[in-house]
C-alpha cells in the first residue's frame, strides 16, 4: 500500500514560562488500508499527536507530510483546503451543530468544498447515513437522537467528501458498550470495506488489540509500535 | 436558489435567538427612525429659514457704497508712496448717474431689477411718533422684485401709491401702534426736518416684526423729494429667476459698476455658516446613536461567538477557513443592520408623518415669525445615509468580534469541550 502520511521528528511544545512538551520527536508512517490505534496514558500526548497528524495544530519542530504534499509550506487556507478533501475528523463528542438536521450537519463539508449540487450532497448524505442505520433520522437536530445515534452522524459527516485519512479522538469515549462496539464496528468497515485509512485514539485497551495496529505514547514520546492481526 | 453555507450558518445563529436578534435590530431600527426624524426636521427648517430668507430680501443688493477705499491717483502711479493726513471730499450719497447704471445692469441680468431710496424718517399722528424706514419705489419694479408678496398686503397694494396725492404703505403693527387704519392722513418727517402729510393706502403683515413696525413704502419722487435729494437712488435690488446664481451675478455687477453689491448669501453669511455648524452636529449625533446601536450588535455578536465557540472549532476541522468564520459572523452583524434599517426606514417615515401632523399657532408680541407646522424635507438621502451609517456601524461590530473568532485556536476549544 502506498504512504499516506510521513511524520518525522514530530515535536509540538507549548510555548510558556515553563514550556510543556505535548509531543516528543516521534516518526511514523501510515499507509493506505491501515487501522492504527495511538494508545497511551492520559496526558501523554495521544490527542495532541492527532491534532498535528490532522493539520489542527502547528509543529514546532519536525516535518509532516500528507498525501506528497510537504505541509509545512501551505499557509491557514491552504492547510484548511486539505483538510477539507482529504480528512474526515470524529471527535469524542459529536460536535454537531445544534441548528442543523442530521442531513445539514452530514452536507456541511460537502457545501463548503462545493464539487457536488444541492442534489447530489443531498442524496449522498441521505446514502451515508442510511448505510449507518440513520434513515429514519435524516431531518432530526442533534437533541433528538441517542448519543450512538450522534456519533454515527458525526462519522457520515467525517465521510462527506469521501477523505481517504480519516482521525478519531476517543470516537467511543462517551458511548456505552453497545453503541461503543457499533461505531468500533462503522470504523472497522471502513478500513476493510471501503479502503480508508483510520487512525483513532483510544485509551480502550481491547478496542485497541482489536485494531491493525497500535503506537503506545508515553510522554509524549512514541515507546512501542506494533502490528496485530 | 441555495443561500451559500456561511449565510446559512449566520441564518441559523440569528434566528436561534429570537428575543436577542429583536432587540439588535430595533436598536437599530430606532437609531434609523430617529435619525431620519431628526434630518428631515433639521432639513425642513433649514430649508424654510433659507426659503424665508430669499423670499423676504433681494437675491442681490447693490448700495451707495464702496467695498475698498478709492485709491488716490498717486497710488497706481508709484509702487511706494505714503500718504498722511488724507482728508476725504465728502460725497453726497447715492448711487452716481442711476440711469447709466441701471443700463449696464439691465442687458444681462437674469431677473427683475428695482431701484428704490431709503432713508430715515418718522411718522407722526394723534401726538404718536415712530420711526421708520421709509422706501421710495417705483410701484411696477417694487412689485416685480417681490417687495412684499401680493399674499403679504391686507389691504391695498403698491399699485395704490400712484393714485395721486401723497400715499403710504406701511405694515400693520406701524399702523396699530400709531392707531392709524387705511384711509388715515398721517404725518412724515424726513431726517432733514421735511414734513409732508400722507394718506395710508396699503397695509401689509409679512409676519416680520422688524419689517411690519419699521418700514413704510412711498413713490420714489416723493421720497426724493421728502429728503431733499432730487434724482438719488441708494438701493438696486435684484431679484433672480435661480437665487442660486446670486454670488456669480453680484460678482459680476460689482465688477462692472464698481458699488458694493450684496449676494443673499453674502448678507447672510453667519447664519449659512451657523447652519452648516448645526448640520455636522445633526450628523454627529445621528452617528452617535448608531455607534450607540452599533454596541448593542457588537455585544450580541461577541456573546454568539462565545457560545459558539465549539462550533467554530467544529467548523475549522472541518475545511473552513479563518476567512470563512470572519464572513460568517460579519454577515450576522450586516444581517442586524439591513433588517434594523429597513424597519428603521418605516419608523422614520412614520415619524415623520406625524410631525407633519403637529400644528402650531403662534403670535403675539416677541414672536418674530408665525410658524403653523413643523417644517419637513422628505429627502431619499436622509434614509440613505442613515442606513450606511447603521450598515457601517453594525458591520464595525461584527467585524471585531468576527476577526476574534477567527483566531481560535481549534485544539484549545476541543481540549475545553473535552
Amino acid at each position: 500500500m502506498s504512504v499516506l502520511l510521513r511524520g518525522e521528528h514530530l515535536t509540538r511544545i507549548l510555548p510558556g514560562t515553563v514550556p510543556v512538551t505535548l509531543v516528543d520527536d516521534v516518526s511514523l508512517t501510515v499507509s493506505g488500508g491501515e487501522f492504527v490505534a495511538i494508545t497511551g496514558p492520559s496526558g501523554s500526548g495521544k490527542s495532541s499527536l492527532l491534532y498535528l497528524l490532522g493539520l489542527l495544530d502547528q509543529l514546532t519542530r519536525g516535518r509532516l507530510v500528507l498525501i506528497d504534499q510537504d505541509t509545512a509550506e501551505l499557509d491557514e487556507a491552504a492547510r484548511a483546503a486539505l483538510r477539507l478533501r482529504t480528512l474526515g475528523f470524529v471527535f469524542q463528542f459529536h460536535f454537531l451543530l445544534p441548528e442543523f438536521s442530521a442531513l445539514d450537519n452530514v452536507m456541511l463539508p460537502m457545501r463548503k468544498l462545493g464539487e457536488r449540487n444541492d442534489r447530489e450532497q443531498r442524496e449522498r448524505a441521505a446514502e451515508l447515513l442510511a448505510v449507518l442505520g440513520l434513515e429514519a433520522h435524516l431531518h432530526k437536530r442533534p437533541h433528538q437522537l441517542s448519543g450512538g445515534q450522534r456519533q454515527r452522524v458525526a462519522v457520515a459527516r467525517a465521510l462527506a467528501n469521501d477523505p481517504p485519512l480519516v482521525l478519531a479522538d476517543e470516537p467511543t469515549g462517551s458511548l456505552d458498550s453497545a453503541s461503543s462496539e457499533q461505531v468500533f464496528s462503522i470504523l472497522h468497515d471502513l478500513v476493510h470495506q471501503r479502503g480508508k485509512t483510520v487512525i483513532a485514539v483510544t485509551h480502550d485497551m481491547e478496542l485497541a488489540a482489536r485494531m491493525g495496529r497500535r503506537l503506545h505514547l508515553v510522554d509524549g514520546r512514541l515507546e512501542g509500535q506494533g502490528r496485530l492481526q | 436558489m441555495k443561500v451559500p453555507v456561511v449565510l446559512d450558518l449566520a441564518r441559523s445563529h440569528v434566528l436561534g435567538r429570537g428575543r436577542q436578534t429583536l432587540v439588535a435590530v430595533l436598536s437599530v431600527a430606532l437609531g434609523v427612525g430617529f435619525s431620519i426624524a431628526m434630518a428631515a426636521l433639521m432639513q425642513g427648517g433649514e430649508d424654510d429659514m433659507i426659503e424665508q430668507m430669499v423670499n423676504a430680501m433681494p437675491h442681490v443688493r447693490i448700495t451707495d457704497e464702496f467695498r475698498h477705499a478709492r485709491r488716490q491717483p498717486v497710488q497706481d502711479r508709484f509702487d511706494a508712496v505714503a500718504i498722511a493726513g488724507l482728508r476725504p471730499k465728502e460725497d453726497r450719497r447715492g448711487i452716481l448717474n442711476p440711469v447709466e447704471v441701471r443700463a449696464r445692469l439691465s442687458g444681462w441680468v437674469p431677473g427683475s431689477l428695482a431701484w428704490s431710496l431709503r432713508t430715515q424718517g418718522v411718522v407722526r399722528y394723534a401726538g404718536r411718533d415712530q420711526g421708520l424706514t421709509l422706501v421710495g419705489i417705483e410701484p411696477d419694479q417694487a412689485q416685480a422684485v417681490a417687495a412684499i408678496k401680493p399674499e403679504e398686503f391686507i389691504a391695498g397694494d403698491f399699485q395704490s401709491l400712484a393714485f395721486g396725492g401723497n400715499n403710504l404703505v406701511v405694515g400693520d403693527r406701524l399702523a396699530e401702534k400709531l392707531g392709524a387704519r387705511l384711509g388715515t392722513t398721517v404725518s412724515l418727517v424726513s431726517a432733514t426736518g421735511e414734513s409732508r402729510s400722507f394718506k395710508i393706502t396699503g397695509l401689509f403683515h409679512t409676519g416680520t416684526t422688524a419689517r411690519d413696525e419699521g418700514e413704510g413704502y412711498v413713490l420714489l419722487t416723493k421720497a426724493q423729494t421728502l429728503s431733499d435729494r432730487p434724482n438719488v437712488i441708494n438701493d438696486i435690488r435684484l431679484r433672480l429667476a435661480d437665487p442660486a446664481l446670486a454670488p456669480e451675478v453680484a460678482r459680476r455687477a460689482e465688477r462692472r459698476i464698481g458699488y458694493k453689491t450684496v449676494a443673499w448669501q453674502e448678507a447672510n453669511e453667519s447664519l449659512l455658516e451657523a447652519l452648516v455648524v448645526r448640520n455636522v452636529i445633526m450628523y454627529t449625533v445621528v452617528g452617535a446613536i448608531l455607534v450607540v446601536a452599533g454596541f448593542g450588535i457588537f455585544n450580541i455578536i461577541s456573546t454568539i461567538t462565545h457560545e459558539k465557540s465549539r462550533d467554530i472549532a467544529i467548523l475549522k476541522s472541518l475545511g473552513f477557513t479563518e476567512r470563512d468564520i470572519r464572513r460568517l459572523f460579519v454577515a450576522e452583524g450586516v444581517a442586524f443592520g439591513v433588517a434594523g434599517s429597513v424597519i428603521g426606514w418605516m419608523i422614520g417615515a412614520l415619524l415623520c408623518v406625524a410631525m407633519s401632523m403637529v400644528r402650531f399657532e403662534l403670535s403675539g408680541a416677541g414672536v418674530a415669525q408665525e410658524m403653523t407646522h413643523l417644517p419637513l424635507a422628505w429627502n431619499v438621502w436622509h434614509y440613505l445615509v442613515a442606513a450606511g451609517c447603521a450598515l457601517a456601524s453594525a458591520s464595525m461590530a461584527g467585524y471585531l468580534p468576527a476577526r476574534r473568532a477567527a483566531r481560535l485556536h481549534p485544539v484549545d476549544i476541543i481540549r475545553g469541550a473535552s
